[in-house]
């Protein structure tokens, strides 16, 4: 298949298929994650003002006390990524301009020389993060084939879209393509993995935080 | 002896719900929460890695209630939890984890991987995968009354020697007194001077109490082992005993994990909330000092610093108390480096002090207690919690440590100033 | 004037200054990128060469292709071409019509057998054998298999001839192909644009009066000299996508900035052509730089990518599958909630009281 046509497949068809079962995936997920339902806690609980599922939602992000010092580069390595992913993925016009493609919002972009910057650091942080998967005992203990797909497929579409931005390793139309292809491959595996974490976190925080909040400690 | 396979996992079934399951999915494998566990600090095994103790959860979970799941299950693409994973499992979950709740203070992706634990103890439980030390203890508290086996005759002894010390009858099945008292069986054996202390404070504060010939116990072996069922027959009792005897308030003693029981998932086990209210021992003096109704005076000379209990603190939500209460007799009371809700575990919670195997591991994990307790320099170990104070008396005598541990109530009532009315 | 004198010869007849045909020839060795010494000897080989015969078929096309090559400029430079090569066949521009222009084909067919040059314009419909275009009653398949099998080599010219072009765009109700896909035994070039460059026909055909051969050609069969390289990459407003400055709109402040055009659909990244160097009418502008995104015309398949208006980063077609994802799967969710139910009421309800016997196997 030429080059153009699998462009504008991945563009098309391929995209569609994508969305729709990422889509599909994620509500059949989180339909049947959160359906198994909770029992009401019976205790009187305690009221203190900045303990609640809500606030754990947002300040879980920050590292406990006496965390940070034990585990420095997962704290690091973890924000700098996930923000990295952040700024390229809703601050780049290219891909505002999808996101408007798709839902008709839109807002202003960064300069492209920040995406670039931020796209450089975000796959060395990356990279960094997952030797340090490797090397960290417990890390290594818990980390299965799951754990190593995820990375792959979360770190590709970074590479792919600085390669083909920058016009290195082939030619723009087929690095175009394999970056949308990736970012294809990323959205049909997000709801049966770990990647599902996007949706679940907020929840999972929330259920933390509410138990802890009843006993009146904000965690 | 009707231990099965398939009743445990039944009733892993019946715990999983939708926190349980989102839990789950969230977990991205970061490792945080080994860095927030003793058993993995002190020790370096990532076995010890607090999602890693549950794995045959994850994977009941996975089986039984994921579409994909249940998919490769039938297609025989899936391993099942057996008997040798969950004995093999057995010193994860019990040995090396004191249900601190550490962890669920740290996860990234919110987790509440004690919340897990605890039901997971559920299915190992009852599959006949928990320790002796717990089995045990859950019996003699179901038949004889207590864990420890202590009977009312010894509970009446301690009752008789306080009236020789101090001159107070302490009321036994007095109907309509506003608060009722249980005490931990460790408190009864080893830590007489604690009823006196109480019995001097009521007697100051003016306020009438009992305890109940029939639910003098607050430890819940139930709770530790992790069998709902037994739990509740536990809780049950302190219930119709306050009930009967109806009173307004039931005083939980310095023990961790029977405040947590009691007072926080008691009413779940029973299903209906309490007609009285559960308040632990120091909310209660708290409460009274406030009022003004006891005054107390002179300092403790030493250095002190506090042990927070975690099923007081972290998971019962008790903080100011004990430093509002501490204060008012130290002069030099230093905090511990993550003192309060982030406070490390003595090792010996959540049935771990009863499990004979476990004790070289919960020797070894008390190293960071006794880290904590070095870079204080403090002389004296006050804590609220008869386990804790026994555990770690274990621990500095391993280690050569030569500081008392002491409780927070005897040490109040050491500087009470009694007699005088307000 | 004899129609195959040689081109020295005919340049001379009609006035044509050496110093002007130098020009030409060092005007063509830079375009095809050629070292320094060869507008030498592209002078001397043309100025020998005999004016080969070439036979212009048009077929499934606008003309437009026609239009291109005509409209030039400077008449010298593009009417040299009509010089340098003996147009014995072009249905636009001969003058013959009927059997007479037939008979010119016939005849140069057969005279110069093996030594012709095909042009191709249009594309070639397959459907129905063929029966959507022809030509004095004969198909343009046909048609094309048979002048074909005389020909030295085969120039498409247009996207339509080199890769079936807007006739093979969806539904493709001709079934129109491509020169390439029915021709597999002679060499091919395809020239392609929507229209093609008019210095682009010139420069293939001085290579190949010149050497004999047709140039280095890219996957597509593209002389690399032209389409070697993006108008991306040579764009003039590249800066400006560098630095992530975009046209919103048409005539926004960006566009009247002259910023890139990447957000109003322009396909420059993934389009080979030389417009943005060579340029057109002479070099006088090309689309970016008039405000209009590339079409991407000299691309396959360019009229299937999606609208001219989206950017590349955009779908090229609307998304049908999303809605019904959704609805399978809340229904494969509350399928799976169902059955997750049922198995924890029967769980609960198999629940025996635990009692301190069933702790012990």
């Amino acid at each position: 298949m030429d080059q153009e046509l699998f462009l504008t497949w991945v563009r098309s068809t391929g995209l569609d298929i994508a969305v729709g079962i990422f889509v599909l995936g994620t509500l059949w997920r989180l339909i049947e994650i959160y359906t198994l339902g909770h029992k009401p806690d019976l205790a009187v609980p305690r009221h203190r003002t900045g303990a609640s599922g809500l606030h754990t939602m947002f300040r879980r992000s920050v590292p406990p006390p006496g965390m940070f010092k034990r585990s420095a580069i997962s704290y690091v390595g973890g924000y700098i990524f996930h923000i990295g992913l952040a700024i390229i993925v809703f601050l780049s016009a290219q891909h505002i301009k999808l996101i408007q493609g798709l839902t008709g919002l839109s807002w202003p972009n960064l300069p492209s020389q920040f995406i670039d910057a931020t796209a450089v650091v975000t796959l060395a942080t990356m990279l960094m993060v997952l030797v340090d998967r490797i090397n960290n005992p417990v890390k290594r203990f818990l980390s299965t084939f799951a754990d190593y797909g995820a990375w792959a497929l979360t770190f590709l579409p970074v590479l792919t879209g600085y390669l083909a931005t920058k016009h290195l390793l082939l030619p723009y139309t087929m690095m175009l393509a394999l970056h949308i292809l990736s970012v294809e491959l990323l959205l049909v595996f997000l709801p049966f993995t770990k990647l599902m974490h996007v949706f679940t976190l907020w929840v999972s925080r929330w259920y933390n935080g509410d138990t802890n909040s009843r006993k009146g400690v904000p965690v | 002896m009707t231990a099965s396979l398939d009743k445990g996992i039944s009733v892993l079934k019946e715990m999983i719900d939708a926190p349980i399951a989102s839990y789950f999915s969230s977990c991205v494998h970061c490792g945080l929460c080994a860095e927030a566990c003793l058993f993995y600090t002190e020790t370096g095994d990532p076995k010890y890695t607090p999602i890693h103790k549950l794995k045959p959860l994850r994977r009941v979970y996975q089986q039984e209630y994921t579409l994909l799941g249940r998919f490769a299950k039938m297609l025989g693409l899936s391993k099942p939890v057996t008997d040798s994973e969950l004995e093999e499992w057995k010193p994860l979950v019990y040995d090396s984890c004191t249900l601190c709740g550490r962890c669920s203070m740290v996860c990234p992706v919110g987790n509440d991987i004690v919340y897990m634990v605890r039901r997971l103890r559920e299915g190992m439980a009852i599959s006949g995968h928990a320790p002796d030390g717990l089995i045990g203890a859950s019996r003699r508290a179901v038949e004889i009354g207590s864990p420890m086996g202590v009977k009312l005759a010894a509970v009446q002894a301690q009752m008789k020697h306080v009236r020789q010390d101090t001159g107070i009858e302490i009321p036994l099945d007095a109907a309509g007194a506003e608060y009722m008292l249980i005490m931990s069986s460790m408190e009864i054996i080893n830590f007489p001077e604690y009823l006196g202390a109480i019995a001097r404070i009521m007697k100051q504060a003016g306020k009438s109490w009992t305890l109940c010939s029939e639910a003098f116990e607050a430890t819940n072996s139930g709770i530790q082992i992790g069998v709902s069922d037994i739990a509740r027959v536990l809780v049950q009792r302190i219930v119709d005993g306050a009930e009967k005897l109806k009173v307004k308030t039931v005083i939980s003693p310095e023990c961790g994990h029977a405040y947590t029981a009691l007072r926080w998932e008691g009413p779940n086990l029973i299903g209906r909330p309490y007609t009285f209210d559960v308040l632990h021992i120091l909310e209660v003096l708290d409460g009274f000092h406030k009022e003004g109704l006891f005054k107390t005076s002179g300092f403790e000379d030493e250095r002190l610093t506090f042990h927070d209990p975690c099923q007081l603190v972290r998971r019962g939500g008790v903080f100011d108390e004990p430093r509002n209460l501490l204060k008012l007799v130290a002069k030099d009371f230093v905090e511990m480096s993550d003192a309060g809700k982030m406070n490390w575990c003595c090792g010996g919670g959540g049935g771990v002090s009863a499990i004979e195997e476990a004790e070289q591991l919960r020797l070894q994990a008390f190293k960071i207690k006794k880290s904590q307790l070095e870079q204080t320099g403090a002389k004296t170990l006050v804590t609220a919690c008869a386990n804790c104070r026994i555990v770690i008396e274990e621990g500095l005598e391993h280690y050569k440590m030569h500081i008392p541990v002491v409780g927070l109530t005897e040490t109040l009532a050491d500087h009470l100033v009694e007699g005088e009315k307000p | 004037m004899n129609d195959h004198d040689t081109l020295g010869e005919r340049l001379a007849q009609q006035g044509v200054s050496r110093r002007a045909f130098l020009k030409f020839c060092t005007a063509m060795a830079s375009l095809m990128a050629l070292p320094p010494g060869s507008a030498n000897a592209i002078a001397e080989a043309l100025i020998k060469a005999k004016r080969p015969s070439v036979i212009w078929l048009s077929f499934q096309e606008c003309t437009g292709c026609t239009e291109s090559l005509t409209r030039s400029y400077s008449p010298t430079l593009e009417n040299m071409i009509f010089d340098m090569i003996s147009l014995d066949y072009h249905h636009t521009l001969q003058a013959a019509s009927g059997y007479g222009a037939e008979k010119s084909r016939q005849d140069a067919m057969e005279n110069f057998f093996g030594k012709y040059l095909l042009v191709v314009d249009g594309s070639i419909p397959l459907k129905d054998n063929g029966i959507y275009s022809t030509i004095a009653g004969r198909t343009n398949l046909d048609l094309l298999q048979d002048v074909a099998k005389g020909a030295a080599a085969v120039i498409a010219v247009g996207t339509c001839a080199a890769f079936g072009g807007i006739p093979n765009a969806k539904p493709n109700p001709t079934g129109a192909v491509a020169v390439s896909n029915i021709i597999k035994d002679k060499p091919i070039i395809n020239i392609s644009g929507c229209p093609p460059i008019p210095a682009v026909i010139t420069g293939v055909l001085a290579h190949y009066l010149t050497f004999g051969s047709l140039p280095e050609l890219d996957e597509l069969g593209r002389p690399k000299s032209y389409y070697g390289e993006t108008i991306h990459d040579r764009c003039y407003r590249r800066p400006f996508y560098d630095q992530g400055k975009f046209a919103k709109s048409f005539d926004d402040e960006g566009a009247r900035n002259g910023w890139c055009l990447f957000e109003l659909g322009c396909k420059g990244p993934t389009t080979h052509n030389a417009c943005a160097t060579t340029k057109w009418n002479g070099g006088t502008s090309f689309p970016i730089e008039s405000g209009h995104g590339c079409l991407g015309c000299s691309e396959p398949h360019f009229w299937d990518a999606g609208s001219f208006y989206s950017a590349l980063s955009m779908p090229a077609s609307p998304l049908k599958l999303a809605t019904g994802g959704a609805v399978a799967g809340a229904a494969v969710g509350i399928g799976a909630s169902v059955a997750n139910r049922m198995k924890k009421n029967a769980a609960k309800s198999a629940h025996e009281t635990s009692t301190i016997a069933d702790l012990e196997k």
